[in-house]
């Protein structure tokens, strides 16, 4: 185990470099100026903008920038946003707590239901529990966050009132009146996002134990006369478990991405919503730390999920 | 257990749902009333008093109320103005940083930290235009308790100068020689040569002053590293508390503000990002704030959420910026190569003035207006539009401003473009087809659609272009697709709302501006406009001292670009063009300055 654990640390290594390689040059390559706001205005005529461009080290052709950025990645710094100018990782650290609270929040309350819900409506196929459970997960995977969002923001918000819909991410929570300020204001944004998970979850955990569920050492436990609950989390749910933890190990990451749409749609300005304003403004360093950060842990969380399939399903064996 | 139920089910289920949740939202958009039925944009009334007026027996009102809540749907990335690249990071530095002088409603300059504003008349100008000397007010302290004295000023000046620094207002202080602290109190300012437009410098959202021992450490290449670039000390009504670049800065009131009556509220969160539809809805349908920015939103929809929230008012003047389309006076058939849109190739039909007449006549540029500004726009025939002395009343009167299809036909007819079998004009082997480019943006595209209709009846073959706005704006030599190329027959744009001052305006018709493959492009002359009569007016303008004279001249000069159709100008923009609630008072909308330029008045 241990030097398949090394073997694929030292292949991710050129991995995230051709990764970053690729990245910058699509960067490079895309139309596109960190100063394009600038264009129209009067007052900034076109020598400034040449020497803004200078100051940032635009004027250099892209090889030259990427060796720049190498060298700082390799002493750890992840380079100064253009358009605020300060260090990336100081960004990251401050959009981190949204994200987590938002996005992180809702996909473990997106595991949290949708285990328990796939074994029901799996144990209990075609009863009445199994098709609302279905119904509703049909409509989470079909539905985009940026409709349900706006759907939630015109219901709750505009029509009830009873959710604000602009995320404060200067509430600190310290009591429990601010405790319910943030649960008011996370919710829309949460259920948004984990209603779209929990209908992958569900019927993914649905599908595994409905795999699980005909099996020859089911049918002997049946006979041996054990109890339903017995039969179904002891034996069942851990085996079905399996591909559900991968997945849900390899999702991991995507919670650092952020979800793009519903933090826009609810200002949580959080990472995603810095990863897309930095697109948008080819704000170079952003994108790269951001999209640099998040191949690590797409690398990392794969390593992972491979574990601790090689521990749940004792046939696997790695050397 | 294999109970085998209609898989149909399911998705009929599903359907029910999703129909009765639509229909829960389906009202609000049956009631959409017609534009013309929109509330009428508040006018505040005039400023009267400058800020700096001592009240007379207004009760202290400092910190009686609680947190204001402004909502911009771009949100502020750096506080330092004078490194600033958007108007939201001029805007929320506008609460902490001040000018020595801000522009109001009036386009005439009001007394900031200055103790009055110098002139031609109080000899605060020389008469020679060599120099300003402006006197600060006595006892104003930063917000760490220290003073605030002319040496902040001179110190700011080098700042900007400082090409290491890369400041983004540095233009502003081009034309300076020296700046000089006479006493702790005076500055005098002298100009490399007389200049009239003396307040270009030290006024209004580029003229932000900052404290000469927070950023002494921090002129030149170290400039961008300054921690005082998010927590600049200022002379504002507020201090900063807590800044997340890109998400929320968080005010605190400064206690050490000069003005004891003022600011009202305690505390400001200025919050950015979003979009502009919600940040309406946040004001006007959920009084969640009291301030939202520029809400680019749809006049039919701006108008429906008004009206149907009920809990804000619209806030709209007119400002200069306006919405233009400029006429390609080079030809930029790709066929050309190397020589595409050069000056020395003339456009094939657009260099006859009878042809451009023509143009212009059919654009319809009150249905524009009218359709998909409403509120948020005017029609306007004129490039420079201001103060009253230097707005010209002349072109409403010009044929070529009228929207007329049949003259226009009649005009192409004499020219010598006769219809050909398929509807398109020609002349000998050249077609009447033009390529018409703007930026991707759902407002441009139907003003697209809105001009189309117009130049196909008078026999033109339009190819609508759409490019989207960092590629449209980016500068750079390489990129073919953006206006400084200008690889198309017409391209439309504004300009950002600007401070009063018009020469860059006028500056960029003249020959010696023309933006060429020789200059890569970096030239403001985008149109390959070349009128000698123009430069010789441009030129006299130039010269001209007397105020009165050469605001006359100005409007001239706008006459002569708009009858020699240089450009067709349609909207003049409302700016600002933001939303705020009904219980916010003291918000007098200023096209001149930042929006937040007096907002140490504003209360509830």
């Amino acid at each position: 185990m241990r030097t398949y654990i090394l073997r694929r640390v030292f292949t991710a290594i050129p991995t995230l470099l051709v990764i970053s390689i690729v990245i910058f040059t699509i960067l490079a390559a895309a139309p596109g100026d960190p100063l394009s706001q600038l264009a129209l205005n009067p007052e900034v005529p076109p020598e400034v903008r040449e020497n803004l461009r200078r100051a940032l080290g635009l004027d250099d052709p892209w090889h030259i920038r990427y060796f720049k950025w190498m060298a700082s990645m390799a002493r750890g710094e992840f380079g100064y946003s253009f358009s605020s100018h300060i260090p990336v990782i100081e960004l990251v650290k401050q959009r981190l707590p949204n994200t987590l609270a938002v996005v992180g929040v809702a996909y473990f309350i997106a595991a949290l239901f949708a285990l328990p819900i796939g074994v029901l409506s799996a144990v209990r196929q075609y009863s009445f529990f199994d098709q609302v459970a279905t119904t509703f997960a049909f409509i989470g995977v079909c539905a985009p966050t940026f409709f349900t969002g706006l759907l939630f923001i015109l219901i709750f918000s505009v029509k009830l009132q009873w959710f604000p819909f602009i995320y404060d991410t200067t509430l600190k929570v310290e009591d429990f009146d601010t405790l319910l300020k943030q649960i008011k204001q996370s919710i829309m944004p949460i259920s948004v996002l984990a209603l779209f998970q929990m209908g992958q979850l569900t019927r993914f955990t649905r599908a595994s134990v409905l795999e699980n569920l005909p099996m020859d050492y089911v049918r002997t436990a049946w006979a041996k006369g054990l109890p339903e609950r017995v039969v179904v989390f002891r034996h069942v749910f851990p085996n079905s478990l399996i591909p559900v933890v991968t997945l849900i190990a390899l999702s991991m990451p995507n919670i650092f991405a952020g979800a793009i749409i519903t933090e826009q749609i609810f200002r949580v300005n959080g990472i995603g919503e810095l990863l897309i304003t930095s697109t948008l403004n080819n704000d170079t360093p952003v994108v790269m730390g951001l999209t640099f950060i998040y191949s690590a842990l797409v690398v990392f969380f794969n390593l992972v999920a491979d574990i601790i399939y090689g521990f749940l399903d004792p046939r696997i064996v790695y050397d | 257990m294999n109970k085998r139920k209609n898989p149909l089910l399911h998705m009929g289920f599903s359907v029910l749902i999703l129909s009765l949740l639509l229909g829960a939202c389906a009202t609000p958009t049956t009631e959409a009333p017609k534009p013309t039925e929109a509330p009428k944009a508040t006018v505040a009334p005039a400023a009267t008093a400058a800020p700096t007026a001592a009240p007379t027996a207004i009760p202290i009102t400092r910190g009686k109320g609680g947190t204001l809540k402004i909502l911009y749907w771009q949100a502020p990335t750096i506080l330092n103005r004078h490194l600033a690249v958007g108007t939201k990071d001029a805007d929320s530095s506008r609460l902490v940083l001040e000018p020595l002088a801000a522009f109001g409603p009036d386009a005439k300059p009001v007394a900031v930290l200055a103790a009055e504003v110098p002139t031609l008349d109080n000899g605060g100008v020389s008469k020679d235009l060599m120099t300003i000397t402006w006197k600060l007010k006595q006892g104003v302290k930063w917000s760490d308790g220290s003073d605030f004295s002319a040496d902040d000023v001179v110190f700011t000046f080098d700042y900007a100068i400082n090409k290491d620094t890369a400041a983004t207002t540095a233009a502003n202080y081009n034309n300076i020689a020296k700046v000089e602290a006479l006493d702790k109190n005076t500055v005098k300012v002298t100009w490399k040569s007389p200049n009239p437009s003396y307040y270009v410098a030290f006024v209004a959202s580029g003229g932000a002053i900052l404290q000469k021992k927070q950023f002494a450490d921090w002129i030149g290449a170290k400039a961008k590293d300054a921690p005082g670039n998010l927590k600049p000390i200022g002379t504002g009504p507020y201090k900063i508390r807590e800044f997340k670049p890109g998400d929320v800065v968080v005010y605190d009131m400064n206690e050490n503000y000069r003005d004891l009556s003022k600011p009202f509220f305690k505390e400001v969160q200025f919050k950015g990002g979003g979009d502009a539809v919600t940040a309406a809805r946040a004001v006007f349908q959920t009084g969640d704030f009291d301030y939202a920015w520029n809400l680019q939103v749809e006049a039919a929809v701006l108008a429906q959420l008004i009206t149907t929230g009920g809990k804000g008012e619209h806030v709209a003047v007119p400002s200069n910026s306006i919405e233009r389309i400029m006429v390609n006076f080079a030809n930029p058939d790709p066929a050309l190569g190397d020589k595409r849109a050069e000056p020395d190739q003339k456009h094939p039909f657009l260099s006859d003035l009878k042809v451009r007449q023509a143009f212009a006549m059919a654009v319809d540029r009150k249905t524009i207006a009218e359709q998909l500004y409403g509120p948020q726009g005017k029609a306007t025939c004129n490039y420079i539009v201001g103060a009253a002395d230097v707005t010209s009343t002349n072109t409403d009167k010009m044929e070529v401003c009228t929207y007329n299809i049949d003259k226009a036909n009649a005009l192409l007819e004499e020219a010598g473009w006769k219809k050909g079998a398929d509807g398109i004009r020609a002349k000998g082997t050249v077609k009447m087809s033009v390529v018409f480019q703007t930026s991707v943006n759902a407002a441009r595209q139907k003003q697209q659609e809105i001009v189309k209709a117009g130049w196909e009846k008078i026999g033109v073959k339009v190819e609508l272009k759409a490019i989207p706005a960092t590629v449209y704006f980016d500068s750079s030599a390489a990129q073919p697709d953006n206006i400084n190329h200008f690889y198309a027959d017409f391209q439309m744009y504004a300009n950002s709302v600007a401070p009063p001052e018009r020469t860059p305006d006028l500056e960029l018709w003249t020959t010696p501006f023309i933006a060429q493959k020789a200059n890569q492009w970096r030239l403001t002359n985008l149109n390959r406009y070349s009128n000698p009569e123009f430069d010789k007016l441009f030129d006299t303008y130039l010269k001209e001292i007397d105020p009165v004279k050469r605001a006359a001249l100005v409007i001239k000069l706008n006459d002569f670009l708009i009858a020699d159709v240089a450009l067709i100008p349609l909207v003049a923009r409302a700016g600002p063009n933001s939303g705020r609630g009904k219980d916010l008072k003291g918000v007098v909308p200023n096209a001149w300055d930042s929006e937040m330029w007096n907002i140490a008045d504003w209360s509830k």
